[in-house]
């Protein structure tokens, strides 16, 4: 990864990491003592540096009522859709008629692009298959679709562009 | 488990069914459904709603007995963040093997040695 | 009404287990197979977590933590090895 040039190294380049790894901490331990908070500390301090290669730079969001109102709009379709899935499993007269559904990608930020993939996995039937970066296009396993074209549309705009929003 | 609020009882008992039969729906899909794409349905879901549901009702069951109920939180964040890429990897390890699929190969990636295993 | 609730849930996973494992034992590639483990680990921490509510102790928690931990690496080991035909390069 070329990255480590173009941004150096310095201390709390990750602020947001930073901040979960000692809370993750401190909760794991339950409890806020002194050596706690000084462990917490120096893994906060020291675990996003060590990783910086892979994690790339900073991402700046520029909405975050976007974010808080996407996160609604995922979780609520999460309970729609694996209620739809828990009907086509279950009834033993349906057959579902899957497809490949490819989605060209508009959004080009590395994280955005891995976070759509997430949610398209994590909203039960669909799965996303191949992350094809060179050619913006993800690939994504429909359990029950008869027409590709308009869910890869509506995946565009349902997920797409909030997180174009968030993150561009 | 004696001096919960009824409320938080029946709240907890809900949440268990619900998330207990999400996984079982996901353990029937994946011994019903007639290939390797179409299965890989069922454990996204078994984890999202199924094990969600279990973990969210260890959660107020942690509060109501007056604890954090943190490495609950943390196992659900685990398990929704790690689900997603595990199923990836899999998919690409069964397009790389050439699993037959019922909704037939993928378009794009008809002729032998295409995208899904390449090196990098 | 929650010791009934927790009996049913556990019914519930263990049946949900045994599917896996029939789709385990059943094949027919080798991906099924590696999907049914997937599964199969994701059903344990349900498992696990139940019978932390019903034994009342934290421990538990930490170790469906674990086998969380564990599972996702094993997959991830495993679905490498099947794609590259080795786990590290």
């Amino acid at each position: 990864m070329a990255t480590e040039t173009s941004h150096p190294k310095r201390w709390l380049a990750h602020p947001f990491m930073s901040a979960i790894i000692a809370a993750s901490w401190l909760l794991l331990q339950q409890s806020f003592a002194v050596p706690q908070l000084i462990t917490a500390t120096v893994l906060a301090l020291l675990l996003p540096r060590v990783l910086a290669g892979f994690l790339g730079p900073q991402v700046k969001v520029s909405s975050w009522a976007t974010v808080v109102r996407f996160t609604g709009i995922v979780l609520w379709d999460i309970v729609v859709s694996n209620i739809t899935v828990a009907k086509i499993v279950l009834n033993p007269m349906r057959e579902p008629r899957p497809a490949w559904v490819p989605v060209p990608l508009d959004i080009r930020h590395p994280n955005g692009i891995a976070l759509l993939a997430t949610i398209i996995t994590t909203t039960p039937g669909t799965v996303s298959c191949v992350i094809d970066e060179a050619r913006h296009e993800i690939l994504v396993h429909a359990l029950d679709c008869s027409d590709p074209a308009a869910m890869a549309q509506d995946i565009k705009n349902r997920y797409e562009r909030p997180l174009r929003e968030i993150f561009e | 488990m004696d001096t919960l609020h009824p409320l938080v009882d029946a709240l907890i008992s809900l949440m268990l069914i619900i998330g207990a039969l999400f996984t079982l729906v996901g353990g029937i899909g994946l011994a019903r459904f007639g290939d390797f794409f179409m299965r890989l349905h069922a454990p996204t879901k078994a984890t999202t709603l199924g094990v969600g549901g279990v973990l969210i009702a260890a959660m107020v069951y942690s509060w109501a007995s007056g604890r954090f109920g943190v490495p609950e939180l943390l196992i659900t964040l685990f398990l929704f963040i790690t689900a997603p890429v595990s199923a990836n990897l899999m998919a690409k390890a069964a397009l790389h093997l050439k699993v037959q699929s019922k909704a037939g190969r993928p378009a794009g990636m008809n002729d032998g040695a295409a995208a899904p295993g390449k090196q990098g | 009404m929650m010791p009934l609730a927790l009996d049913i849930a556990v019914a519930a996973v263990a049946l949900a287990m045994l599917l896996c494992a029939f789709r385990l034992f059943r094949g027919p590639e080798v991906t099924d197979r590696l999907l049914a483990l997937d599964t199969l680990y994701i059903n344990v921490v349900a498992l696990v977590v139940l019978l932390g509510i019903r034994q009342q102790t934290e421990l538990l928690f930490e170790a469906a933590l674990i086998v969380a931990m564990l599972g996702f690496v094993s997959t991830v080991a495993l679905a490498r090895y099947l794609t590259r035909g080795d786990v590290i390069e």
